[in-house]
């Protein structure tokens, strides 16, 4: 009936009281109580008390399809980030099969258009079957209807340095970027969590922060010589923040990212053995995990990406040994992000914003995403009341899959709406079913 | 207490609880008839997913002492690859009635998981798991020091005990670094720092690459088993390296106190960590250990079990 | 609280039975006391020394020990696991033997009947007697005593506590109230 929106008595990123109309696809108009034939025809929505952000942005995101449907789809994978205020997503290549043709990337692509709830952007595999051996044809997926810039072999690490030398060279070409899984095969042979204090106590097989590191100074370094542009996934160490630090003052063009349970969560949560609490990259120390959050608030560290992992519950109600990797995150991404970072007062609402929209948007090109709260705007919104907290509960997810450490958590700051190009994915917190049907 | 999962489930009073019962049960043993009517009608169902003869015998043979009734389910080789069969298996037995679980398996923290688990409402006792703890053969082992080291119903305090080996894959060695510490012994890892974890240095322990200079000051040396295949994963360069600096030779015992004595988890491995001669002699206590282990087992399971409910365990 | 047998007559009581044991046996050579842990223990060490006294033997030539019955417990599953105390059968050990059980308080016979069934797996006695300090009455199974130092009759209501020395720094048996308690 309607298509245009007054989402009126919010508060911007800024602080500034504005009233935001949206029609057709864009943002018409920004301002403070807006009065006009427009405003009177559209859908007032009352948004008082409420953050106006633009849509989220998420870089690193499994969405299982093709290949794990049981564990996700585009589309189920797509109303969790809508409910979790995304209005754009990546969708990793270690499907089945493995994202490294064009045919691939875009029918992923088109699930995504399909399941209208927001953009889905598929990454390309750097290597073939993610195999690390020989290069994926990342031209023909830079230039097919999924147009993509970013290629991760993401959950393996593009190892052998030279297939890593060439990919970095080879996406220049098209301005695409390296998005690394930064792990060291041979020191972390059945790993199952970082090496410390606690594993030594757990028996569990050592992970060690070197593992991380090594491969994100190796990499930093061969950037810096082909001049190529490189994206650090999931940063967890205190080590790895140090030495995008050190790249980043030499201005070697890299960035990285961070994940919101690597913000949150300790490699203590592994005594319960539950492996909920699995994840690769392992869970590290309370020292890491302050040091991310320092990373994220002053500058090593561009982005919060979530690395939302499904698993079935079989892949997760097991020994922690025999367990998936993986937890989900893409709804409860901003929340984690508000308690650690906005509500210690280390970011503000406009830090928030960058790290988990102008940025990823930025780095991956996403022309369309990340673009401030202004008049000419697509409306890719999300609207969040930051003081309101809720409880998170696996049942009531609307991933496919249960596997979230933050069960039974008390979370602040809750998702009121999203828009994705005007269109409300969630309203009142909850997804709006006229376009959650497939 | 209703489960015994790891040393830390215990304080040094149920530690000496535990091991006080065993001492009289011991005593029972001892004696021609060795049965007891105290666990009869109760079902204890010995889940082995590791082949393990001598700790499940060791199991075995403490429950049917106890009367109990005992079923063996060797999971090994089936398809347990994936947990759905250890949640299969723990349901199957729970609607068999099993009142205790005695698991032993590969993986770190099964027994945990499996005792926080909704799957099963008996107890859950923790036989071995993966490079985690193996509670029951550490209380064994403090059982057999103190009965030849410590006065037979105090605890450990003053003695120095040296465990030898591959550290860093050994549940003996966690359970008995907590343990023995717990009562009182000073402990010393000792090991090629490649077989110790990174993050010893948080354990109640000490830590010696020289195995010649401790000898001398310890009054019991704990062999730890080392698998020769450890050597491809670069933990040591060959075993004849490893044995002339870690293993218990003819030599080293020489150094040892009169006192002291040798212990050994078992199965050894003759000529790699220890020499016949040492595994042999008179200071070795390897085989009365495997003697213990039953009485402390028995111990455990009555603690355990006997009581109405759980919380009424003499371990509360 | 009452007193229901002081000092003197817990002395007096654990002589004659001591007199009365040696009458039955025929003397000490092939009689065996165990005492049931905690106080049925000090009172066998008592009547060992005792029945040494009046034979004019050493008393290491009396055989004396102690037989704990928490494994053989009826109501192991109704009660809390109890700490064990230590058994010691004397060397002659118990076949072909009169084995003189001894308690403190002979109450319902549940803990006579245990230790019957401890005895039993252990040998063949030629004989099995019970002595008992109190008999407080209240049997539950055919179950009688062939030494009784003093017969207390009670209501159910009330528990009666012997207190020894060794243990409890003074010799007496007391009668509580439920209400005292």
């Amino acid at each position: 009936m309607t298509s245009s929106y007054l989402l009126a008595g919010g508060t911007l990123a800024d602080g500034r009281k504005a009233d935001v109309l949206i029609g057709n696809g864009v943002i018409i108009e920004v301002g403070e109580s807006i009065q006009n034939s427009e405003a009177s025809l559209a859908q007032r929505i009352d948004v008082s008390g409420c953050k106006v952000l633009p849509g989220l942005v998420d870089l690193h995101t499994h969405l299982r399809e093709p290949g794990r449907e049981e564990s996700e789809t585009v589309h189920s994978g797509s109303q969790a980030a809508a409910k979790g205020g995304f209005t754009a997503v990546s969708a990793m290549a270690n499907t089945f099969p493995v994202a490294d043709t064009a045919g691939v990337v875009e029918q992923v692509y088109r699930l995504g258009q399909a399941s209208g709830l927001c953009d889905v952007y598929p990454v390309g595999a750097v290597t073939q079957g993610l195999a690390g051996k020989q290069l994926a044809e990342l031209g023909a997926m830079a230039q097919s209807a999924a147009r993509v810039r970013v290629f991760s072999d993401d959950g393996n690490c593009v190892f052998d340095p030279m297939v890593m030398r060439r990919a970095l060279e080879y996406v220049k070409q098209f301005n695409g970027v390296i998005a690394q899984h930064a792990q060291e095969p041979s020191l972390t042979q059945a790993a199952q969590m970082n090496e410390g204090i606690v594993s030594s106590k757990l028996g569990l097989k050592g992970w060690p922060a070197v593992a991380e590191e090594a491969i994100i100074a190796r990499d930093v370094l061969l950037a810096d010589h082909v001049k190529s542009r490189l994206h650090i996934c999931h940063v967890t160490t205190a080590g790895g923040v140090e030495i995008i630090r050190w790249a980043k003052a030499r201005g070697i063009n890299v960035s990285a990212e961070v994940t919101p349970h690597h913000l949150l969560l300790t490699d203590e949560m592994a005594q319960s053995y539950n492996p909920v609490f699995k994840v690769n990259p392992p869970l590290r120390t309370q020292t890491d995990v302050m040091a991310l959050r320092e990373g994220l608030a002053d500058g090593p560290i561009d982005i919060v990406a979530t690395d939302h992992a499904p698993h079935p519950t079989e892949d997760k109600e097991c020994e922690w040994e025999h367990a998936a990797f993986g937890m989900i995150g893409l709804e409860t991404a901003f929340s984690i992000v508000q308690k650690t970072m906005i509500d210690s007062s280390m970011m503000s609402w406009e830090d928030l914003v960058d790290r988990l929209s102008s940025a990823p948007a930025r780095i991956a090109g996403y022309a369309d995403h990340g673009k401030k709260v202004v008049a000419g705007s697509s409306a890719h919104l999300t609207v969040i009341n930051p003081s309101l907290s809720w409880r998170v509960d696996r049942d009531l997810v609307a991933s496919r899959s249960r596997n979230t450490p933050f069960h039974g958590m008390e979370l602040p700051g809750k998702v009121v709406a999203t828009f994705f190009r005007g269109i409300p994915t969630v309203l009142n917190g909850k997804l709006v079913e006229a376009v959650t049907g497939e | 207490m209703r489960h015994l999962l790891s040393i830390n489930d215990l304080d040094k009073t149920k530690a000496l609880s535990i091991l006080d019962t065993a001492l009289e049960l011991a005593r029972i043993s001892d004696a021609p008839v060795k049965k007891l009517p105290t666990l009869r009608g109760r079902t204890i169902v010995n889940l082995f997913f590791e082949d393990s003869t001598r700790t499940r015998i060791s199991f075995e043979a403490a429950a049917k002492r106890l009367s109990a009734d005992v079923i063996n389910f060797s999971a090994k080789g089936s398809s347990v690859s994936k947990g759905e069969s250890l949640k299969d298996t723990a349901q199957t037995l729970q609607a068999m009635g099993a009142d205790a679980v005695i698991i032993r398996h590969s993986a770190s923290g099964a027994p945990r998981w499996l005792a926080d688990s909704e799957w099963i409402a008996g107890s859950v006792i923790n036989a071995g798991d993966g490079t985690h703890e193996h509670p029951t053969q550490a209380l064994l082992d403090a059982f057999t020091i103190r009965k030849h080291l410590g006065s037979s119903t105090g605890d450990l305090q003053g003695l120095h005990v040296a465990i030898v080996g591959d550290i860093l894959h050994s549940r003996v060695a966690r359970s008995n670094a907590l343990l023995l510490s717990m009562l009182g012994a000073q402990v010393t890892l000792v090991a090629p720092p490649t077989l110790l974890p990174v993050g010893v240095d948080s354990w109640p322990v000490k830590v010696s690459y020289d195995f010649d200079s401790v000898l001398p000051h310890v009054d019991a040396v704990m062999m730890l088993r080392v698998q020769q295949e450890r050597m491809q994963d670069f933990f040591f360069p060959t075993a004849r390296e490893y044995s002339h600096f870690f293993g218990l030779n003819r030599d080293r015992m020489s150094l040892m106190k009169k006192s002291a004595i040798i212990m050994h988890p078992g199965p050894m491995n003759r000529g790699l960590e220890i020499t016949a001669e040492c595994a042999d002699s008179a200071r070795s206590v390897i085989v009365e250990q495997v003697a213990n282990g039953v009485s402390v087992r028995m111990a455990v399971l009555y603690l355990l079990l006997a009581g109405a409910t759980q919380e009424q365990g003499v371990l509360q | 609280m009452s007193v229901a047998m002081p000092a003197v007559d817990i002395s007096r009581a654990l002589t004659r039975i001591a007199h009365e044991i040696l009458e039955r046996n025929g003397g000490a050579d092939s009689i065996t006391l165990l005492g049931i842990p905690t106080r049925g223990a000090h009172l066998a060490k008592r009547l060992a020394q005792s029945i040494a006294t009046i034979e004019a033997v050493p008393l290491t030539q009396i055989a004396v020990g102690t037989l704990d019955i928490t494994m053989h417990r009826d109501d192991l599953r109704l009660r809390a696991p109890r700490a064990l105390m230590p058994t010691v059968i004397p060397a002659a050990g118990i076949q072909g033997r009169h084995v003189i059980l001894i308690d403190d308080v002979f109450f319902s016979g549940r803990t006579i009947r245990a230790a019957l069934d401890a005895l039993g797996e252990m040998g063949r006695p030629k004989s099995v007697q019970l002595a008992v300090l109190v008999d407080r009455g209240h049997r539950e199974l055919p179950i009688r005593a062939d030494f009784v130092g003093k017969n207390l009759p009670t209501s159910l209501t009330q528990s009666v506590k012997v207190h020894l020395s060794e243990i409890d720094g003074v010799d007496e048996v007391v009668i509580e109230d439920e209400a005292e308690l």
